[in-house]
């Protein structure tokens, strides 16, 4: 019997963890004896370098702006996609009439979930191909040849998008574009997630506030808001993981991928660029090694504020 | 607005019908409500359906691009309504921009990928979830810690060791389906481990261990018992998975290179990435156009018919 179970056991986790220390965990460890060498990664000489590499991170002026710029992303990726779905959420749920029931959805809510659904099944690929037409700077763009159109926007004087370095508010505009495009795509997901915790509270809770003559803005924020706690907290960790992984837009829709001029470069596009363009493997793999930290801190972090009692009902 | 808002809910899934137990003349005695209700719920609908179409307009203008001639797009790119419907642009598409050949490679690979991620993903979970033996916890960890890290991070080594694999065994090499088979399989483990670990360890032990008493071996009881109790978890796995790998753009553009001269298995987003970067020398708009929209509109329809699974698969992919 003993015997049948470890022989059991064996043959059910052979394969796939044969894989996976194949093809995942093999490379990471690699990856990581890299990051101590000079490998340029053509050749077959490599030096040990000892933490060289990841001192020089240090005095990289690239790598601290893309060091920023993942910031950037990191607090406004979740902030304003957390901020429009609890928005849409809450007038899908509570934008309807008011009667004896209670305050009850807006009409057509399943309608409207269909479609703010939408982005998240389609590829970040076919999203940033399909913005890059929509961000053209040109009259041939959707959004220039529509404030052409209206006359808000100059004829020989478009919004550059995607080419315009300049600040704003500090950071470059080009970053706030690919910013709008997270948002946009992220927005109907977490509207939908927060939709359903919506409705998986209990309604006795909500007829008793009615009873005490609370008002549709009054059962949101002191009620839902605080009992939604634990999904939003959960969405914003993943939102996180999202930001840090804006590499698919940078990479399709940015010049150069990371440009104009290295202002949307993230710490995914200087690794690449340092890899593939420059050759500097091993460097490229100490950047990879500190993003890997900087990830766990970041998530083990995020675990430990957003953690709190878990409410039961 | 209103086409969009009250188009007849026939999409709607049964779970957003307004509370029940309310006549409709109940609800038109009470119906009225007070003025800054009925204001409300005119800014909810208002709002909602400025998204919607926000939502809607940038995916149906590039549908109805794709069915202009280029010189249409240039000259009122604009427009939803193309003066003749151009369907030689799919055509197009599909031979010389190779968007048939990228659905071709892309299903071909997703039938193994996603088939051999469910199999060995529920294979490993369960025994983990279910069975105690030294290093089961180092074993299930090492799956964990996968979700963190980043995959660019991994790039050099994994293309080395593809490359150095393809040497020995040339079927494992770089620009081979099965290779990218059995990478996507690796990398969706992680998260197939985790997600369903939690989910053998909500089943009930009392029908396991009837099963042994009737004598069955313990790969006969996975299989017959408790793979067919999963189901619910599998469905939502699968759908994840279908969609992410559908999506993966990063492993196959490492990995999927030509070696040796011969022609490219492009998936379909790393030919759309390179259809777009090469469309600026050649400018053939429409057929840009075509090609993205055939990339979405079959993940739209079948998300469109099954949009109550998606939903609810995804979203408890993210709750777990």
């Amino acid at each position: 019997m003993r015997h049948g179970v470890a022989r059991f056991v064996t043959g059910f986790l052979a394969l796939p963890v044969g894989l996976y220390l194949f093809y995942v965990v093999w490379p990471f460890l690699q990856a990581a004896g890299y990051s101590l060498t000079d490998w340029g990664g053509y050749s077959d000489r490599q030096q040990f370098v000892g933490l060289d590499n990841y001192i020089r991170l240090f005095s990289d002026e690239l790598i601290r702006k893309a060091f920023w710029h993942n910031v950037f992303f990191l607090i406004t990726v979740p902030l304003f996609t957390i901020a429009l779905a609890l928005f849409l959420a809450f007038l899908l749920n509570v934008g309807g009439r008011e009667d004896k029931a209670g305050i009850r959805g807006v009409f057509g809510s399943g309608l409207y979930k269909v479609i703010f659904f939408f982005p998240q099944v389609l590829s970040l690929v076919v999203i940033a191909v399909m913005w890059q037409q929509i961000y053209r700077a040109d009259g041939q763009g959707l959004i220039n040849g529509m404030l052409m159109k209206i006359g808000l926007v100059n004829q020989d004087d478009p919004i550059t998008f995607m080419y315009d370095p300049e600040p704003f508010l500090g950071v470059p505009a080009v970053l706030w574009w690919l910013l709008l495009i997270a948002v946009w795509s992220g927005a109907g997901f977490y509207m939908v997630l927060f939709s359903a915790a919506m409705q998986s509270i209990p309604k006795d809770i909500y007829e008793a506030a009615i009873l005490d003559g609370a008002g549709r803005f009054h059962t949101f924020f002191r009620i839902t808001l605080p009992l939604l706690r634990d999904t939003v907290s959960v969405a914003w960790v993943y939102l996180g993981f999202i930001a840090l992984d804006m590499y698919a837009l940078v990479f399709v829709m940015t010049p150069s991928q990371g440009g104009p001029n290295h202002a949307s470069e993230i710490f995914a596009s200087v690794l690449n660029f340092t890899a593939f363009q420059k050759g500097q493997f091993g460097y490229a793999c100490a950047m990879g090694v500190a993003l890997a930290i900087f990830t766990i801190l970041l998530a083990a972090a995020q675990l430990r504020i957003t953690r709190r009692e878990r409410i039961e009902y | 607005m209103s086409t969009v808002t009250h188009t007849p809910g026939g999409l709607a899934g049964p779970d957003q019908a307004p509370p029940p137990g309310r006549t409709p003349a109940q609800r038109a005695a009470v119906g009225g409500g007070r003025a800054g209700g009925r204001f409300f719920n005119g800014f909810s609908h208002l709002f909602l359906a400025v998204w919607a179409i926000m939502v809607v307009y940038p995916l149906l203008w590039v549908v109805m691009s794709a069915l202009k001639t280029d010189a249409e797009v240039i000259r009122k790119p604009l427009s939803l309504i193309p003066e003749r419907l151009q369907w030689d642009n799919f055509a197009r598409a599909w031979t010389e921009g190779h968007i048939g050949s990228f659905f071709f490679n892309t299903i071909l690979v997703l039938v193994g990928s996603v088939f051999l991620t469910m199999l060995l993903g529920s294979m490993a979970a369960y025994v983990l979830a279910r069975y105690e033996f030294p290093g089961n916890r180092v074993i299930y960890y090492m799956f964990l810690s996968g979700l963190t890290l980043p995959i660019y991070l991994a790039a050099v080594p994994l293309f080395k060791g593809v490359y150095n694999t393809g040497v020995v065994l040339p079927f494992l090499g770089p620009n081979k389906h099965l290779m990218l088979i059995l990478v996507y399989v690796a990398w969706s483990l992680a998260f197939t481990v985790f997600f369903m670990h939690s989910f053998f360890r909500t089943l009930p032990t009392a029908i396991a261990e009837a099963g042994m008493v009737d004598g069955a071996s313990h790969s006969r009881l996975f299989f017959s018992v408790m793979l067919p109790m999963a189901k619910p978890g599998l469905i939502s796995i699968g759908i994840f998975n279908v969609l992410g790998q559908w999506n993966q753009w990063y492993l196959p553009t490492l990995l999927m290179q030509s070696v040796a001269g011969e022609p490219k298995n492009q998936v379909i987003s790393q030919g759309l990435i390179e259809l777009s970067v090469n469309q600026g020398y050649r400018s053939d708009w429409s057929g840009l156009f075509a090609g993205v929209t055939m990339a979405m509109l079959p993940v739209l329809i079948v998300y469109i018919v099954f949009q109550r699974q998606v939903q609810s698969g995804l979203t408890a992919g993210v709750s777990k």
